[in-house]
């Protein structure tokens, strides 16, 4: 094992959004700065390669955002999909920072373009980044090489050396090699541990196996693990996970935004079995976007299937893979591996629960069944046009809950105690559940990644300099 | 959902297994025309892939910014699928359609013509005039044409002309056939005027507002920049020409003409557009990150830059030299690359010109239906 001397002020462990927020920041406040990134150069940025907006408090339209979006507002969304679960001073200090975290990363390069097509849900409350979150990433990188901030890819963390919330050296394995690195104080901003599988089976046992990861292979949890062993305080809980529907036949890391399947509502979706599950029609997609994984994930198998005919196709984004189709729906069955007859004596059933309406596929429109459980109680039409197509779903972990605990400085707390570490900040998806303890709210992860890593690299940086 | 289409192979399969990961992503959509097009479809034709290849602009932006861009295993790389694609349709569309290969091998095929060129014009020039006239020193009206008689000029570049320009007349109107209209777009003098207007800005490669990742990951507007150098240079010295011959033919004026008539004036900036953009263009290259590239493909590229390049420095040396002994020579040697040029119009990349005006034009009609 080979020793790095101590060449530098500020380690950032990860490369995503949080992270480069905060080694630009430190390196602008005169740090030195090291970021260690386990992927490689290609696969650098974590999971932020794959964002696409960010949501955030402004009090006007923009080129950008449609109308204002309140602090206040902002906080009441965040409120309702929590369910409370936030600490309320960490929140609303996000929320108020939001509204300068969009100038500033436009200082730092970072472009943005107006809504893209179909997300109007989105238009008023989140920017959007130009080409998406690689643009994003591509920028920061840009800056950050010209700030002078240097880089290690392919770079693995494996452990903290820390004694009463002091840290003083990181184990790193790099080529082969392992070296112990040391600055004077230490970012955390290496994302959670939804590519993790074991972690994952702790809170969702055997099932987690048949999950697939929308984002970065890389994001396995290993600092969250260290800091926890460590004792630091957690937040939110394990099972805790935000999962979409997304095509089964998806690779198991990686899929991104493109994996997605948006019929749900318009469809009726099935298990193993051929059956039924849930009122498939309950609310407008976006707004059930995210409960749809989780659902499936329940199933046995964790797989379900969307069936639609031949009405359907055009009310919702393509899909990579194309679906799956058939004449009859017992030939749709067959080759999607289903019962022909459970499926056809399902799909015969709630055709004959659908009541007359007019089908509406731009808002709730009503048309719902009667006398079946579960129900559908909008979008429900007869699927009797043929051909028949349908796509198999499994969940899609996006991100996970579980994070530590910070205070408003970006200081992980440490012990029962919760006393703040000396020199170890946290950043992005490894502290968002202090924000975000459940639920969902599109574009507030980026929002939380940006305003703390500004706070953990200005922190870090004071700490190392002073 | 239902195709109808036969199955795609090499190319054009590879086209569209990107065009329908890149659909359901569509965060590309702020770059160009080509991804809003797309975005019009859900599935996509041999014509639709041919009219998105040539609406492409080959700027690399998508590449950069792509998150399944190779080694992803989605290995999303348009910029290069396309620019192979483009080269297919030339081939694909040629008149007539045995000098269709031309686009196989088309470094080699330019170089040829212009071997063929300087041969001819060097032959003529030296078979019908005695060494004496060829190298003297010659002043004022109707020198050119006391070293390259009038009828060596004017026949065979006349006649190569012709051709060429009723080629890519027929090229371009084969290839419209078979890409446009199957959006339901109609063509209007609107459409027509945008899809003009898009040609001679180059909107395409303003990469919604910072420039194109060309040649390598940073935003530049130095590819356009240096286009619109090529294009406005070569259009000038086409004005040139043509006032030239207006000149000459309307209102019996024999060149050469003084430094400041119209004719020299447009040769002359347009000679330095000439030489400046394609100059600019090839150094481009030079730097250019092959991953979003398609390395068969720079042969054909280089070889019309290089040809382009000759010829405005050659011509700006006459310029330079008209009153010189070296006038005979340079006058061969010039009208020899001209003469080339002339020969491969329709058979090297000059032809993209013609497919990306129509492409854009068919664009500014889906746009405004």
């Amino acid at each position: 094992m080979s020793e790095t001397s101590d060449t530098y002020d500020v380690l950032v462990a990860g490369a995503g959004n949080a992270a480069l927020c905060a080694a630009i920041t430190a390196r602008r406040a005169g740090a030195r700065v090291l970021v260690l990134e386990v992927a490689p150069r290609e696969f650098r940025g974590g999971n932020s390669r794959h964002v696409r907006n960010i949501r955030y408090a402004h009090k006007a339209a923009t080129d950008y955002v449609t109308g204002a979006y309140p602090v206040e507002e902002y906080w009441e969304d965040l409120l309702r999909v929590t369910a409370a679960k936030t600490n309320e001073k960490l929140a609303r200090m996000v929320l108020e920072k939001s509204e300068h975290a969009v100038d500033w990363i436009q200082e730092q390069g970072v472009r943005f373009q107006p809504p893209l097509t179909g997300t109007l849900g989105l238009a008023r409350t989140n920017a959007f980044f130009f080409g998406g979150g690689k643009g994003m990433m591509n920028s920061y990188f840009a800056t950050a090489e010209k700030l002078g901030i240097e880089f290690l890819y392919e770079a693995e963390v494996a452990d903290l050396e820390i004694s009463q919330g002091h840290w003083r050296s990181a184990t790193v394995r790099h080529n082969g090699d392992e070296r112990k690195i040391s600055a004077r104080s230490i970012v955390i901003a290496a994302g959670g541990y939804e590519a993790n599988i074991e972690w994952l089976k702790e809170g969702w046992g055997e099932r987690a196996e048949n999950f697939l990861i929308r984002g970065t292979p890389h994001n396995k949890g290993r600092m969250l693990r260290v800091l926890l062993d460590e004792g630091a305080h957690p937040v939110s809980e394990a099972d805790q996970c935000h999962a979409v529907p997304i095509d089964a036949r998806s690779p198991q890391f990686d899929g991104g935004i493109a994996t997605r399947v948006d019929c749900v509502i318009y469809s009726i979706v099935v298990n193993r079995n051929a059956k039924r599950f849930y009122d498939e029609g309950e609310d407008i997609w976006p707004k059930r976007y995210a409960i749809w994984g989780r659902l499936v994930g329940q199933q046995p198998g964790e797989i379900a299937y969307a069936i639609i005919d031949s009405k359907i196709p055009g009310l919702f984004m393509p899909t990579i893979f194309p679906a799956v189709e058939a004449d009859t729906i017992e030939e749709l069955a067959e080759k999607l591996e289903l019962d022909p007859k459970a499926l056809a004596k399902t799909l015969d059933a709630y055709n004959k629960s659908v009541q007359p309406g007019d089908f509406d596929s731009t808002q709730l429109d009503g048309c719902h069944t009667k006398s079946i459980k579960p129900p559908k109680t909008n979008w429900a039409q007869k699927i009797d046009k043929p051909p028949f197509y349908g796509y198999p779903l499994r969940p899609g972990i996006t991100f996970t809950y579980l994070g530590v605990e910070v205070d408003e400085k970006a200081r992980v707390l440490m012990g029962p105690q919760k006393k703040p570490a000396d020199n170890i900040f946290a950043a992005g998806e490894v502290m968002a559940g202090n924000v975000l303890g459940q639920g969902y709210v599109g574009g507030l992860g980026m929002a939380i990644g940006v305003v703390f890593g500004r706070i953990a690299g200005e922190e870090a940086a004071r700490r190392a300099i002073n | 959902m239902p195709s109808t289409e036969l199955p795609m192979t090499g190319l054009l399969q590879e086209a569209n297994r990107l065009m329908t990961v890149c659909n359901a992503c569509r965060y590309c959509e702020g770059f160009c025309a080509v991804f809003p097009a797309m975005e019009r479809r859900r599935v996509f034709s041999e014509g639709d892939l041919n009219y998105l290849a040539n609406l492409c602009h080959g700027c690399q932006g998508c590449y950069y910014v792509c998150q399944y861009a190779p080694p992803h295993e989605f290995d999303v790389n348009v910029p290069k699928t396309f620019a192979g694609l483009r080269t297919e349709t030339y081939a694909r569309y040629a008149w007539p359609g045995f000098l269709s290969s031309a686009f196989q091998r088309n470094g080699l095929v330019v170089s040829l013509a212009i071997a063929l060129g300087l041969a001819l014009m060097i032959g003529l020039t030296f078979g019908m005039q005695n060494p004496e006239v060829i190298f003297g020193a010659h002043s004022g009206e109707g020198s050119f044409y006391r070293v390259v008689p009038y009828a060596a000029m004017v026949w065979p570049f006349g006649l190569v002309f012709l051709f060429s320009i009723a080629a890519m007349i027929i090229g371009g109107a084969r290839f419209w056939k078979a890409t446009a209209g199957k959006a339901g777009a109609k063509l209007s003098s609107a459409a027509v005027l945008g899809g003009v207007w898009d040609t001679l800005t180059l909107r395409n490669l303003g990469g919604g507002g910072g420039g194109c990742t060309y040649p390598e990951e940073k935003f530049s507007y130095a590819r356009r920049i240096y286009h619109h150098f090529t294009f406005y240079g070569f259009m000038l010295c086409f004005a040139a020409t043509s006032v030239a011959t207006i000149y000459d033919h309307v209102f019996g004026w024999i060149a050469p003409y003084g430094f400041l008539s119209l004719p020299v004036v447009f040769g002359t900036l347009g000679g330095i557009g000439l030489f400046i953009g394609p100059a600019g263009l090839l150094w481009l290259k030079t730097k250019a990150d092959p991953a979003p590239r398609v390395r068969d493909l720079v042969g054909m590229d280089v070889a019309l830059l290089m040809l382009l390049f000759l010829i405005s420095a050659t011509g700006l040396a006459l310029l330079v030299l008209r009153e010189t002994g070296a006038m005979g020579t340079l006058l061969a040697i010039h009208l020899g690359f001209v003469l080339a040029l002339f020969f491969v119009l329709p058979y090297s990349k000059m032809v993209h010109g013609i497919y990306r005006l129509l492409a854009l034009i068919q664009d500014a009609a889906e746009r405004r239906s």
